[in-house]
């Protein structure tokens, strides 16, 4: 009487914890907000659908800490964590969730988003804004005239830029050595002149980069439709290296409103004169007055702290009727001529910029930059359409396997077969209860986990149900079958159930996000299931047995 | 109702017609994996693009847009290796997109199909994307070591486990019914041509779970009746422990594959691969635990020449 008072107990338990934790998911079911009346230990426990059910996106970022000293690498990445909880803050996105996955991994996971590609660009801008002196004249011809050597000598590895070559194959490569040759022997004479010497060679090569950028006139530009190719040129790091020491060369920004516009090309000082580390504040304007190209047009406005201000002051006052190039990313936004001393620290970034695309830097502006640029690892979003599909088609493919299976319990075990689909509902009740105590995350996966546990929760009980068939065949009493027959399945039960549980485990181990959605799910219904049959309907045959001790089982 | 009662197949006896099918389908999806140069791993493990996008038009009047003009306006804008198919229902316009290698020009996809077809993609991105997956080529590399390494491991504690409850001799005969339920998976997927997911490595472990517990329900049978029939030869004890926990196997199975079957056909797309997935393995699963797992114990005792006596070690544990 003892042992079946403690399982009337732990029954009892059992029983009560599936029905409080699925309280608030009911309630939530009827009225949704309706659970702010229960106490929030209480009514937060609700199950959490995962992205892949509600739609949203989920990005995992790179930091690349490698230019870093060591001692900074785990702060960048912590403050990296900071920079884009803030812009996140600001974009405004409701329930976002950012950690730090591994050293130098960022998750940012945002349910329900709306305008997926603007808050990737978001996220992903390192937004370094730096402030460059514009070379001109001769120095930026000598730039250019030395990438046209540059490209000429090395064609085979840029092929891609093949189309500018103005010169056959042939001939390029033989003016190319040449040039090499000539270079050789003048090396030691004249080590200081190497620019100079460049230009006079590139006359004679080809004038890949000329042709690209189209210089010769006052500003060079690129058609849109090589963009593309100039980005990918100016980050190549060869390329960098080959630019004289000193000078950049970056691209101008695209004009969202007029996206075949051709975009200016610049050759920078590389040195950044001043960085938007020293900004206080800034803000989206819109431009007044009666000019065309500022009326009604946003803008941003910015403000620098004490020690930029000085700095400021000094640039502009230093460099008047020279251009200054306002460089986000890489990317230059604007260069303006320096008209005047400017001291009181504030300044502005025209531009044809969309309101979206203004509102979007002024919150990468004042959230800062990263500390170290980040790239995206993986991305994965799911609209909200896909997801609500998912929804459907997983409960109707739950409520299917479901009544497949109770049906087939019920007509293969008679009665017996009852009390199993009986367990199987309550194992489902605790699965479910179960997540939303641990507000763990229902995904796609998940579900596929619930309706597996289906087939494989009956499992215990036909394993018991054949073991009592064959006691009672063996000619065994209903009594001491029923008792054999539990005996001599649980152990079996617990040998095969603890080895699927080490599979889970390890399921769990691997994966992330849906995966271990999946994992979890399977594991809470395995041993939901060994409770179901080894005690709860273990219990009900006991007390059906031990009461009537009838001469027949429905099994 | 009753469904196989008073079985008594020969299965140790005819085990040799059993590991030449087996045999078969393995050598038959290792062909095609060697051919394939691999299993076809999943952007997930190459690393690459995946969009998934409703171009239904927004006006009503518009005809669809056919697949071939979206590869030809892809290939003009440099994103060489798309690969384009439709999804679901053959009259709407939900279309998949996937690019393996990650080219500077190929991560805009999305902007060069919005360029090229305003009117069918000038709505709210809510609408428009359905799926957009990302991952990069460093990702997937650490992924695909973690994947094998994972089912490596779930190999390797089956085996501690066994040897611990059983005998070692069981644990490694188990685990190579495990190998041969991943290997006709993976084999058959790469036949179907078919992509290894995560998803799909999440089957795997699943099946492995699955396929575990069967084959270790018929050990947990058969060390019983070791016990009880000591004086009778082991391929009989084997045979009949298979035969009589036979019924379970096939209905256990049985309503797993009702599951697998409900998830299949009503699931959606999303997860009909790994429905797939189950389903074979499943299947394999069933049929290594009754024709390969056991067997392969009877072959190990018969090629020591270990009398049925030797057996003792295993008899003693409980």
């Amino acid at each position: 009487m003892k042992k079946s008072t403690f399982r009337g107990v732990a029954i009892l338990i059992f029983v009560l914890v599936t029905i409080v934790f699925l309280i608030p998911n009911i309630m939530q079911q009827v009225s949704p907000g309706s659970t702010k009346y229960l106490p929030d230990f209480w009514g937060n426990k609700k199950l959490k659908l995962g992205l892949d059910l509600r739609g949203g996106m989920q990005i995992l970022l790179d930091v690349d800490t490698s230019k870093l000293p060591d001692k900074e690498k785990d702060q960048a990445v912590k403050s990296a964590i900071e920079v884009i909880r803030n812009r996140i803050d600001q974009f405004g996105v409701q329930e976002p969730s950012i950690q730090r996955i591994g050293t130098n991994r960022i998750m940012v996971q945002l349910p329900g988003l709306k305008e997926i590609n603007r808050a990737k660009d978001l996220i992903g801008k390192t937004a370094l804004l730096e402030f460059k002196l514009v070379a001109e004249g001769t120095q930026a011809k000598d730039v250019v005239n030395a990438m046209d050597v540059y490209l000429s000598k090395n064609i085979d590895r840029y092929r891609y830029l093949n189309k500018y070559n103005d010169k056959t194959n042939n001939e390029e490569k033989k003016t190319g050595n040449a040039a090499t040759d000539i270079l050789k022997t003048t090396k030691t004479a004249a080590d200081t002149n190497r620019v100079v010497l460049d230009s006079l060679l590139a006359a004679d090569s080809g004038h890949i980069f000329s042709n690209l950028v189209g210089s010769g006139k006052d500003t060079m530009t690129i058609a849109y439709e090589d963009a593309n190719l100039l980005q990918t040129l100016v980050q190549d790091s060869l390329f960098k290296q080959a630019v004289p020491s000193g000078f950049q060369i970056a691209i101008g920004k695209e004009d969202k409103n007029d996206p075949r516009a051709d975009r200016d090309v610049y050759v920078l000082y590389s040195n950044a004169e001043v960085t938007g580390k020293y900004l206080s504040n800034a803000q989206t304007k819109i431009g007044s007055g009666y000019d065309p190209k500022t009326a009604n047009k946003p803008y941003i406005s910015f403000k620098f702290n004490r020690e930029g201000a000085r700095k400021f002051d000094r640039l502009t006052g230093d460099n008047i009727k020279k251009r200054l190039a306002i460089v986000l990313d890489g990317i230059v936004y604007v260069a303006p001529v320096i008209q005047d001393r400017i001291s009181r620290g504030e300044g502005q970034i025209t531009g044809n910029f969309t309101m979206e695309e203004c509102n979007d830097l002024v919150i990468v502006l004042r959230a800062g930059n990263l500390p170290a640029p980040v790239s995206v690892a993986e991305e994965r979003t799911v609209g909200s359409t896909l997801g609500t599909d998912s929804i459907k088609s997983g409960a109707l493919a739950t409520g299917m396997a479901l009544v497949f299976i109770i049906v087939f319990m019920l007509l293969y075990y008679g009665l017996s077969g009852l009390l199993a689909d009986f367990g199987l509902i309550i194992n489902i009740g605790f699965i479910l209860a179960m997540m939303s105590l641990f507000q763990a995350t229902l995904t796609l996966p998940g579900i596929a986990g619930i309706i597996l546990t289906f087939g494989m929760a009956v499992d215990a009980n036909v394993l018991i149900f054949e073991r009592i068939r064959e006691e009672l065949k063996a000619g065994k009493t209903v009594r001491s079958a029923v008792e054999a027959g539990f005996h001599r399945a649980t152990v079996t039960i617990w040998d095969s159930n603890l080895t699927t549980l080490i599979a889970a485990a390890v399921l769990y181990q691997f994966g992330t996000g849906p995966i271990r959605g999946f994992a979890v799910t399977l594991s809470i219904g395995i041993l939901g299931s060994m409770f179901c049959a080894i005690v709860i309907v273990k219990g009900i045959f006991d007390n059906f047995v031990t009461k009537n001790n009838p001469d027949k089982l429905s099994v | 109702m009753r469904l196989f009662e008073n079985t008594n197949v020969k299965f140790i006896q005819n085990r040799y017609w059993a590991y030449a099918l087996s045999l078969i389908v393995i050598i038959s999806g290792l062909v095609s994996l060697v051919v394939k140069g691999g299993p076809r791993w999943s952007i997930d493990f190459t690393g690459g693009v995946s969009i998934e996008l409703n171009l239904a038009p927004i006006q009503s009047y518009m005809p669809p847009i056919h697949i071939d003009n979206i590869r030809k306006v892809l290939k003009e804008n440099g994103v060489e290796d798309a690969e384009i198919q439709k999804i679901g229902d053959p009259n709407g316009s939900v279309y998949l997109i996937k690019a393996s290698k990650r080219e500077p020009q190929q991560t805009q996809i999305l902007d060069i199909l919005k360029k090229a077809f305003p009117d069918y993609t000038r709505k709210p991105e809510q609408q428009l994307i359905r799926l957009q997956e990302e991952v990069g080529p460093k990702v997937g590399d650490e992924l695909k070591v973690q994947a094998i390494k994972a089912v490596l491991i779930s190999f390797l504690l089956m085996i501690i486990y066994i040897w611990f409850r059983f005998e070692l001799t069981f644990g490694i005969a188990a685990v190579l019914a495990l190998v041969h339920d991943v290997l006709i998976t993976v084999g058959l997927f790469s036949l179907l041509n078919k992509e290894i997911s995560v998803t799909i490595v999440a089957a795997l472990l699943t099946i492995v779970g699955f396929s575990i517990n069967d084959t270790i329900v018929i050990y947990d049978r058969i060390r019983e009746d070791m016990k009880i029939h000591r004086k009778e030869p082991i391929d009989v004890v084997f045979n009949n422990a298979i035969n009589r926990t036979l019924s379970r196997t096939i209905i256990t199975s049985g309503t797993v594959l009702l599951s697998i079957i409900s998830l299949l056909v009503f699931g959606g797309t999303v997860i009909r691969d790994f429905g797939w997935a189950m389903l074979i393995g499943v299947i394999s699963g069933t049929y290594s635990s009754v024709l390969v797992a056991s067997p392969l114990v009877v072959e190990y005792y018969r090629i020591r020449g270990l009398k049925d006596k030797d057996v003792k070690s295993f008899k003693k544990k409980k």
